[in-house]
């Protein structure tokens, strides 16, 4: 197979992109209080919320936006962007999927989610955004019983105030960083997740998200509280239209892990990379954090292909003792797109785990870094952590980056590193195809063997889900 | 079968095989032998359709098809299988999805139908017993840590799946102990047919004890300089290619 042939199979167009004819209602570009105000007010908050809301919209006016990203991009002009914008069709929310927009189910149908089948073949209770407003939530009733809330954020802004006093920002304060203060200011939406003590969940809760309005930027807001002695996995999929422009992504998922809880969270992001010339593409910026109390486990397992730039760090405070975080990620980049991506652990309980696999593919032109944060402090006593770090060049024009940065106060925490890098070779090719498997195949089965860890760590559906997803990335790159 | 006619090819513009001319019949075993350097893998890269490799002159027929027009990928499809002196590692890819994504585009191109998984393993196992490797190697990536001999053997494993037309074999016994070069022999023979050709690259006359050629070609300097039967390869093992090459110039 020539290089020509691997070129042609990177310049494969992103199989997603098109665009929904939907009127929407727009607010006008620009950022100040009063545009906070509107915000607030469309949504019917309580006052509180609207301080709230201020308070870290003053302290994103001080902030400057942060430069240490392995990344390149023009500087964001946040007086172009528009802050709220939601279908016209959903001033009066659907009471079920009957009364959704036809023309929206027909986009996730596009995408082959089709939310009926979606519901009735994996049992997963969706709440779909489109833009900045939920259009539909399932199986609200199943999980009634069981006594889980699953809803959007401005619903439990309304339904659940206390929930929310308590634990809005308590994982990522207003004041965080840059991205997480502008998202505080102007959040659109978002799901809203409590599972009460000692429940397991009866099923997987998904959300699909879409970005559909040009220069919208969308910042949803997760909040998701696993009561003491409660599971949860929740799965966070998406996949957004060919645009021009680029569009800014700011989102911030808070998990709250009470005593002997466990969350696993798990993503599959594919937001448009930009053309093959990287033109367009969204820009990713994201905080996920998830505090661990005592005997509490939170996973993050995420598949990464989208976005122009992705500068994402799920992260784990294990402050309770023996509490475990793990971090499961393949990042793939392809073409122009840039990812800077890895994880934050910091340990401050005793006998607190953590563990690291990170599978970064780059193709094409593109540049893939890991960051990631391993901190031990005094008192994390006993404290252990692995950490694997992989990556896989596909031609050679592409980059990928380490940067682990490991800080230890404790002697008796032990960090375990291991990095390799490799790459798809032209004999690993010359063997499949002489075999008689095509380059296509042989390159989506090389890339998928290399994130077999990460796969299996995946619910089912997604698995099957996130091997395809490579394909179609890869099929614009070397796999 | 395989025609090969005036054959000369280059890599990194560097001449290595100088009008080389070969005719294999169905059913025939074709060993070639000759001195390091002289073109020998070249030769199976070549035909295998490698990228790298430039044809300036020649022809190939393979089937009564111009072989040098596929894709390396159709070329295999019908039924030229190289046995790699070096057979490559490719981690994380079990053997077994690797051969099962092998014979599913070799059967989806002969118009078979496609293998189903219960008997695919069923198959699979067999050969594994046939050619003395454990179960588990198909479990493992391909090539994965195997050793010399494992790379071998999995190699004629492969070659009993995707029941090629024409078998290039390079070297395949090349620093393997006596059983494994019985095993791999036991893995030849049990494919000859009159239908299926095969073209043995060896440096050693011990392999050709097992699998008897029907001719043997001397390799030196990209061409064929010296053909002849089973005989061939004794003499060779016995004064080695120095009297061939002595020959040759004296010749000039
Ligand atoms: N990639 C390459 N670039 C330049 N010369 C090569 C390359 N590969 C092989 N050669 C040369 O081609 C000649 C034949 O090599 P090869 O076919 O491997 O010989 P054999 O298998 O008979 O030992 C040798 O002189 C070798 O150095
Ligand atoms: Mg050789």
């Amino acid at each position: 197979m020539s290089q020509e042939q691997i070129d042609q199979l990177i310049t494969k167009d992103y199989a997603a992109g098109f665009v929904t004819d939907i009127e929407s209602e727009t607010l006008a570009p620009g950022l100040d209080e009063d545009v906070i105000r509107f915000i607030s007010g469309k949504k019917n908050e309580p006052e509180w919320m609207l301080e709230w809301r201020l308070k870290a919209y003053r302290a994103w006016r001080e902030m400057v936006e942060p430069e240490w990203a392995h990344v390149n991009y023009p500087k964001i002009d946040f007086d172009a962007l528009s802050y709220y914008s939601a279908p016209k069709s959903m001033e009066d929310k659907p009471k079920s999927l009957d009364e959704v927009d036809p023309e929206l189910l027909e986009t996730y149908k596009k995408l082959g989610i089709p939310l009926h089948e979606q519901e009735m073949l994996a049992g997963v209770a969706v709440d779909a955004v489109f833009d900045s407003v939920s259009v539909a939530t399932t199986f609200r009733g199943k999980l009634k019983d069981a006594g889980v809330i699953f809803c959007s954020i401005s619903e439990a802004v309304h339904d659940y105030p206390e929930l929310i006093k308590k634990y809005l920002g308590s994982v990522v304060p207003q004041k965080d960083n840059f991205y997480a203060a502008l998202n505080s200011a102007v959040f659109s939406d978002g799901s809203f997740v409590y599972i009460p003590k000692g429940v397991r969940c009866p099923m997987e809760l998904s959300t699909y998200f879409r970005i559909n309005e040009q220069n919208t930027g969308q910042f949803e807001r997760t909040l998701i509280i696993a009561d003491e002695g409660s599971h949860v996995s929740y799965l966070e999929g998406c996949t957004a239209p060919m645009r021009d422009e680029n569009q800014l992504h700011a989102a911030v998922v808070e998990l709250v892990a009470l005593d002997d809880a466990n969350i696993k969270y798990s993503t599959v992001q594919n937001w448009y990379p930009g053309n093959a010339e990287g033109h367009g593409g969204i820009y990713n910026f994201v905080t996920k954090r998830g505090i661990a109390h005592t005997n509490a486990r939170i996973s993050w397992t995420q598949v990464e292909t989208g976005s122009a730039i992705t500068w994402k760090y799920p992260s784990c405070v294990l402050k309770g003792d023996n509490s475990v975080g793990e971090f499961y990620s393949v990042a793939l980049t392809n073409n122009y797109q840039q990812a800077d991506t890895g994880t934050k652990m910091i340990h401050l309980g005793k006998n607190t785990r953590s563990t690291i696999i990170s599978k970064g593919i780059s193709a094409g032109k593109s540049s893939n870094a890991y960051r990631g944060l391993v901190r031990m402090n005094p008192a994390a006593e006993g404290a252990r952590n692995y950490t694997q770090c992989d990556s896989l060049l596909i031609g050679d024009k592409c980059a990928a980056h380490t940067f682990p940065y490991i800080e230890s106060k404790n002697p008796s925490a032990v960090i375990e590193h291991e990095a390799t890098t490799s790459k798809v070779s032209d004999d690993q090719l010359y063997l499949c195809l002489q075999r008689g498997i095509d380059t296509e195949k042989a390159v989506s089965m090389i890339v998928n063997g290399f994130c077999k860890e990460v796969f299996k760590e995946l619910p089912m559906e997604f698995a099957v889900e996130a091997g395809k997803l490579l394909e179609v990335s890869l099929e614009g790159s070397v796999g | 079968m395989l025609s090969i006619n005036n054959l000369h090819a280059k890599i990194d513009d560097k001449l290595i095989l100088k009008e080389l001319n070969l005719q294999v019949n169905a059913g025939e075993v074709h060993a070639i032998m000759g001195p390091n350097g002289s073109g020998k893998s070249t030769t199976g890269h070549v035909l295998s359709g490698r990228d790298g490799y430039e044809v300036v002159e020649g022809s190939v027929s393979f089937l009564g098809k111009n072989l040098l027009e596929m894709d390396t990928e159709e070329r295999a499809r019908e039924g030229l299988f190289l046995a790699f002196q070096y057979p490559v590692e490719i981690p994380g890819v079990s053997n077994m999805e690797f051969m099962k994504a092998a014979v599913d585009a070799v059967r989806e191109h002969r118009g078979q139908e496609a293998i189903d998984a219960v008997s695919f393993l069923k198959k699979t196992r067999e050969f594994c017993k046939a050619v003395n490797l454990d179960q588990n190697f198909l479990k493992r990536g391909v090539n994965e840590g195997f050793s010399g001999g494992e790379k071998k053997r999995n190699e004629i494993l492969q070659m009993m799946l995707l029941e090629p037309k024409l078998c290039i074999l390079d070297e395949t016994d090349s620093g393997l102990d006596i059983d494994a070069l019985q095993v791999v022999a036991e893995g030849v023979n049990s494919l000859r047919s009159p239908e299926r050709s095969f073209l043995i690259v060896t440096h050693y006359q011990r392999l050709l004890d097992y699998i008897e050629p029907d001719f043997v070609h001397v390799l030196a300097g990209g061409k064929i300089v010296k053909s002849g039967d089973k005989s061939l390869a004794l003499e060779l093992e016995e004064k080695g290619y120095g009297w061939i090459e002595a020959s040759l110039s004296g010749a000039a």
